[in-house]
């Protein structure tokens, strides 16, 4: 079994949070829409704080930064990919490109790193960091938002 | 992130995930998800390629044409991780008085600067600097030969963190030694563990801590788990 077999296996079986009544936004025309990326690879930019192991606070990445450092913790996953290109992570280059040719409405003038690798409850995010992230999103006017794991 | 999904939801924003643990995406059930059988850590699936991340794009963004949900729709194309390590030389031996992996990091020494100069960043330096990989192997080689990691004075005082920088070191010199296409998921990896001196003394260093009594977080996270 190869580490990402053995990791997509492992995955498989960990605890996962339901969520009753789930909430279900029904978007803006994607011509309109503001788009931010929420990443989980735990990419920060240079001068910003690093991740800690554990860590279940986020960063932002301003839309104009490519100098990013990748802090995940995990050993279990290619890190190559995304030091040849950000955009296999983190696609903000197709984003700029989707809006230079009016597919999406604009680009979000900030975007969001969490760190993947977190409790298996991850309380904090659902209770605190995450609820706090979407809020200064929706302070910045995104309609919608692409979810990129790590 | 499907469990980051429902809460953004919560906020008033759509949310589309790019799965990677289908299983997962099934018991939390985003609103939205395209599920992408590709290499884990590249979630747009394929490095420099403009058409295939553009495609993984638009089939994502499609999802928020849907009425209700939760939608959970796979990407067509399933990419594997590489079972092989890249072909990737490494600069001869220099001084063979040295152990192996820290005469082999000194080698790497000019591509790793030429990397970042070209890159502008790097990620090397949660607790070392790339000029202390050398005797950083020095002192997980001397722990692999016998040496107790209790007294070692482990650099940066944090060996999950120096194993992630010496590996770092190697994978981002190895940007400027390769040739041709992007190497696949995991054939950086392999090479790091499976061919260099410094993977295998890493390797190595952590059985001895193993056996020594260790606890589990600090030796099994120097490398990936299948190893």
């Amino acid at each position: 079994m190869n580490g990402d077999q053995m990791m997509r296996a492992h995955s498989a079986t960990l605890p996962a949070p339901q969520f009753d009544n789930p909430a279900w936004v029904t978007p803006v025309a994607l011509t309109d829409a503001r788009v931010a990326i929420v990443t989980s690879a735990a990419l920060y930019a240079v001068g910003d704080e690093a991740f800690s192991a554990g860590d279940t606070g986020y960063r932002f990445i301003d839309r104009d930064r490519r100098d990013l450092v990748l802090g995940h913790w995990s050993p279990n996953f290619d890190q190559m990919g995304v030091k040849m290109d950000l955009n296999v992570v983190y696609p903000i280059d197709r984003l700029e490109e989707l809006a230079a040719q009016g597919i999406i409405g604009s680009v979000a003038p900030r975007h969001i790193s969490f760190a993947g690798n977190q409790p298996d409850d991850v309380s904090t995010i659902r209770l605190d960091t995450g609820p706090s992230a979407a809020a200064q999103l929706r302070q910045d006017g995104v309609d919608v938002v692409i979810l990129t794991p790590v | 992130m499907s469990v980051l999904a429902h809460i953004f939801e919560a906020a008033g924003i759509a949310t589309v995930v790019l799965s990677s643990v289908r299983e997962v995406a099934q018991k939390v059930a985003p609103p939205r998800a395209l599920h992408c059988e590709f290499p884990l850590g590249r979630p747009l699936g394929i490095p420099n390629d403009v058409e295939f991340q553009m495609d993984v794009l638009s089939r994502a963004f499609a999802l928020l044409n849907e009425p209700s949900g939760p939608v959970l729709v796979d990407h067509p194309v399933v990419i594997e991780a590489d079972e092989q390590p890249v072909s990737c030389a490494i600069p001869p031996r220099f001084d063979a008085t040295l152990p192996p992996s820290v005469d082999e990091s000194r080698g790497l020494k000019r591509a790793y600067s030429r990397a970042l100069e070209r890159r502008g960043v790097t990620s090397v330096g949660r607790c070392i600097t790339a000029d202390e990989v050398p005797n950083s192997l020095a002192v997980l080689h001397a722990i692999a030969n016998g040496q107790d990691w209790t007294t070692a004075e482990i650099p940066g005082g944090n060996v999950m963190a120096l194993c992630h920088d010496i590996r770092t070191y190697y994978e981002e010199a190895a940007l400027e030694l390769i040739d041709g296409p992007a190497p696949g998921g995991r054939a950086m990896e392999n090479w790091f563990f499976e061919t260099t001196e410094a993977g295998a003394t890493i390797l190595n260093a952590r059985t001895a801590m193993k056996v020594a009594g260790a606890k589990f977080p600090m030796w099994f996270y120097m490398a990936p788990g299948n190893r």
